[in-house]
């Protein structure tokens, strides 16, 4: 897939379609890859990765990038081509600037997740078909790709690119039997002083630094309201560790049902911070009020909580959900 | 040279936390690291180091400076500044403990000092633990560091069932003195800490090459026209500031309880949009001008003012929390060294 | 415990003049009637009001004043847009003094001195101004150019016409940007005018305005065959300590801050261009 997708980045660019391909580029050892824009044959052949560690979400790059001169050459996988085709929807990308290669997607390794299961010091992975081959400074492992997997893969939504002018090998289904919602059933089986326990646990490790937002594809704003030191509600720490929380619960309501659920927030996270679940929970309750809908699945039908119709759930569903009166 | 079984640790730390508040490494509940308050029954972490760096317990996230009661045209100061109490940090790494001289150049040698991190500063004991498995983002020695003989008030290393501890200040010694130690021969430490150098030689990033990050290349640095590439995907995020052990710049800002105004301090970083914003204008408009400032000021303009001492320790930090990976050793890499020029 | 530098003494505000239709005067005291602390021209406050914010402003008043500090504010923020709004005997709180300040005692002394401002930028030089009138003897001629937008924006305009003008050895050369009624002075922007007056290249000059205006009159005067150690200005930039901490108003490996507020121009140009 590497050589196949590297090959198809220079024929782009040598044959004029784009000037410039967005991909991922090579770091210091095989995991730490970043996102990059290349514009030339030689940086292609030198940088350009396509690893079970590209794993960054390349589509918010392209609200900037369509908006400069000429057409930008994206490689989306299955959960990117979400987020773009949901930031599409929004008018926030310019669509004749990019040129969609879909590729198709099996799963995303996480360095973390490895190192969770032990294994310190790695230098470099190799791919053996369903393993993968570490190399550390204490030795060699091998670990099944399966268990390198972060939780949004392991509960992977879809394997299906959404939106593409061309695609790279073939492309995948829908995947409805993911699980995806089996953790946000169980927080809602609990009682709610365990649940607040729970939000108030995982949110108190929070140190403000933005990644979570900064990441997010249906975080576009240009500027955002906790940025803005004349809304009052800017801060860069809290006064009260009860604003963290805050801060999580109100981007959670600002991009429910936008969020694709591409899980970069939790990806970012530095403190291991389970927030797709906020927003999970968001969407199971969307599916559940206002009947199925995916975020970025198609550019037709309306977001549910912009769009009014006269079966929507009243404000007093709540009460129905065990709300106190 | 003084000694304990591992199996004594809690032993250790029950006598450690008697007559002031004890801090290790510990799980912090998402299978990674932070400094917590000892309780009975924590547990030292396995991780080689924590993610939050040991510099938030002399300079906190967040703390209050004073707080005002205001009364028509009246203000009223109140003193809101939190006691602090003799504590003691175990298990810093070498790294850490070198940011400590980083931020004190800064907040205590450097003229006037900052009581705040002052007070803390002078009421702990810092027990440093000798690494014995270095990661793959470990730096340090690029920058002078030991990692198998780190500084501090206290030096421990550990074997596979001991724990040795060496004292190095007489606020160390005082300490150790209060302990349920036994003395001990240099022997082990020095098998452990020859084994430790075998790994560090084994280092991926221990070549990095810092030549031409000083002050005399200062502009040659700054001008460089790859700093574009470098910052064209930051998130402009402060993950990198808030997990670094050196980065220091707060911001000073106002809470009102109702009754209260209180005035706080807080972690800043560079990285964000608001460092510099003024109603007169921005000195730095893009991510560039303030992903460049980060590392200008660590690898140029720290050392310049304080004889060359880099105010990067080589933690890793970053290497591992960077959400699109792209961190101080790319940045060596890509600007630094003779053959580098631009 | 001493005391910490953050934390600020309390001041109170005893006189307000209204200077243009945007700039004010605030005279400041401390509790006990008298001046909070001893100045060099140059050097800078941090002033607060609980509850709206804190922000640096260079003391206008002459370190020769022994009874109080001024300082010359124009409305253009959170807190100036406070203090614009507040009367006599309201307390503020107060921190200082910051900053290197100009080198009034060595490098200025037995100079012929030019003062450049435009607009507020005459707040900082105000200092330095009523300082060399006070120690007349120590220094040569001095020249005043002094531009604003409009008549009624130049700040102390009565002191200018009353005192400075007046006195032997200062000749004062006042310009607004565009023509209006009852103004028979010099008409055009200050760059231009400093062009026009020609000063002799031995002069010092020392330059407080907008960016736009110190750019140009810079480019003039080194055209005139000024060298750029003879031109001293002062930077503003976004700070919350004044401490040289907290990382803000770092240019290269100066804190403007600290190192600053005043730079000759030569310096800059080792520092990054980054202000």
């Amino acid at each position: 897939m590497h050589e196949m997708i590297k090959a198809k980045a220079i024929e782009l660019l040598e044959s004029g379609c784009v000037n410039r391909v967005l991909g991922w580029k090579a770091g210091e050892f095989f995991y730490d890859l970043t996102p990059a824009v290349f514009t030339t044959r030689e940086e292609i052949e030198r940088d350009f990765v396509y690893s079970v560690f590209s794993a960054a979400n390349l589509s918010k790059y392209l609200i900037a990038e369509s908006r400069k001169e000429g057409k930008v050459a994206a490689f989306l996988k299955p959960c990117d081509s979400y987020s773009f085709q949901q930031l599409l929807k929004e008018h926030r990308i310019w669509r004749d600037n990019v040129y969609v290669v879909g590729i198709a997607c099996d799963g995303m390794c996480d360095m973390d997740v490895i190192r969770d299961k032990g294994v310190k010091g790695v230098t470099a992975v190799h791919q053996d078909g369903e393993n993968l081959k570490l190399e550390t400074l204490y030795g060699t492992a091998t670990m099944p790709k399966s268990d390198a997997l972060p939780e949004r893969c392991v509960h992977c939504k879809s394997h299906k690119v959404v939106v593409f002018d061309e695609m790279l090998g073939e492309n995948g289904e829908e995947n409805p039997d993911s699980g995806r919602f089996d953790e946000v059933e169980r927080i809602e089986a609990m009682t709610p002083d365990e649940r607040f326990a729970f939000w108030r646990k995982e949110l108190s490790r929070c140190i403000r630094c933005n990644a979570c937002r900064n990441v997010c594809p249906a975080c576009s704003c240009e500027k955002c309201v906790f940025d803005n030191d004349k809304s009052g509600v800017a801060q860069k720490a809290a006064a009260s560790d009860f604003e963290e929380n805050n801060f999580h619960i109100i981007r959670a309501f600002h991009v429910a049902s936008r969020c694709t659920d591409c899980g970069e927030c939790s990806r970012v996270c530095p403190q291991k911070i389970p927030l797709h679940l906020l927003n999970r929970k968001f969407i199971r309750d969307i599916n559940e009020l206002y009947g199925t809908y995916q975020a970025g699945a198609d550019m037709d039908t309306k977001p549910p909580l912009m769009d009014f119709t006269k079966g929507d759930a009243e404000p007093s569903v709540v009460y129905g959900r065990g709300g106190k009166q | 040279m003084k000694k304990i079984s591992r199996s004594d640790l809690p032993r250790l730390f029950e006598a450690l936390s008697q007559a002031r508040r004890l801090y290790i490494p510990a799980d912090d509940g998402s299978g990674q690291a932070k400094f917590l308050p000892y309780t009975p029954g924590m547990e030292l972490t396995q991780n080689l180091n924590t993610v939050r760096s040991a510099k938030d317990l002399f300079f906190p996230q967040v703390e209050n400076l004073l707080k005002f009661k205001v009364q028509g045209k009246q203000i009223e100061i109140l003193d809101d500044r939190d006691p602090v109490e003799p504590f003691v940090i175990f298990g810093v790494r070498a790294c850490d403990c070198r940011s400590f001289d980083v931020l004190d150049n800064v907040f205590l040698h450097a003229e006037p000092a900052d009581t705040f991190y002052q007070a803390r500063r002078e009421n702990a004991v810092v027990m440093t633990l000798a690494c014995n498995a270095p990661e793959e983002t470990c730096f340090c020695t690029v920058f002078g560091i030991d990692p198998a003989d780190p500084a501090g008030d206290v030096t421990m290393w550990q074997t596979k069932d001991t724990l040795y501890l060496r004292a190095n200040t007489e606020k160390g010694a005082a300490v150790l003195d209060d302990l349920p130690l036994d003395d001990a021969d240099d022997a082990a430490v020095a098998a452990q800490q020859a084994a430790t150098r075998e790994i560090l030689k084994k280092l991926p990033l221990k070549d990095l090459d810092l030549n031409g990050f000083d002050h005399e290349h200062m502009l040659q640095k700054f001008n460089d026209p790859r700093w574009a590439q470098l910052s064209e995907s930051c998130l402009g995020c402060g993950t990198c500031t808030f997990v670094c052990p050196t980065c220091q710049c707060y911001d000073i800002k106002e809470f009102n309880t109702g009754k209260e105004i209180q005035r706080f301090r807080c972690w800043d970083s560079c990285m964000y949009s608001d460092f510099t914003q003024m109603s007169a204008g921005q000195p730095r408009p893009t991510q560039k001008e303030r992903f460049r400032q980060r590392f200008m000021h660590k690898l140029v303009y720290y050392p310049a003012n304080n004889d060359g001492l880099y105010s990067c320790v080589g933690c890793g930090r970053c290497l591992q929390k960077c959400p699109i990976h792209m961190n101080i050793v790319k940045v060596i890499k890509t600007l630094g060294g003779e053959c580098h020029d631009a | 415990m001493t005391r910490d530098p953050l934390i600020p003494m309390l001041g109170v505000v005893t006189d307000i003049r209204t200077d243009t239709p945007d700039v004010k005067t605030f005279r400041v005291v401390g509790l006990d009637g008298k001046k909070p602390f001893v100045h060099i021209p140059g050097q800078c406050a941090m002033l607060s009001m609980p509850g709206v914010g804190e922000a640096l402003f260079s003391i206008t008043s002459s370190p020769t004043n022994e009874e109080f500090l001024e300082f010359s504010i124009k409305k253009c923020g959170c807190v100036t847009d406070w203090l614009h709004g507040i009367e006599p005997d309201q307390q503020i709180t107060i921190r200082g003094p910051y900053g290197n300040g100009f080198p009034v005692d060595t490098d200025f002394v037995g100079k012929d001195l030019v003062f450049v401002a435009g607009g507020i930028g005459l707040a900082p030089l105000r200092s330095v101004i009523n300082y060399v009138r006070h120690y007349r003897s120590r220094y040569g001629t001095v020249d005043i150019v002094y531009g604003a937008r409009s008549k009624e924006d130049l700040v102390d305009f009565q002191e200018i016409l009353d005192e400075w003008s007046q006195e032997d050895g200062i000749h004062v050369h006042l310009t607004i940007d565009r023509p209006q009624d009852g103004w028979d002075g010099h008409v055009g922007f200050v760059p231009n005018y400093v062009k026009e007056l020609g000063f002799d290249t031995g002069k010092t000059v020392v330059m407080c305005g907008p960016p736009i205006m110190i750019k140009f009159t810079l480019a003039g005067l080194l055209e005139l065959g000024f060298d750029k150690t003879q031109v001293y200005t002062t930077f503003e930039l976004k700070m919350k300590c004044a401490l040289g901490k907290c990382g803000r108003c770092n240019i290269g490996d100066k804190y403007v801050c600290k190192d600053g507020p005043v730079f000759r121009l030569d310096q800059m140009d080792t520092l990054p261009d980054e202000y």
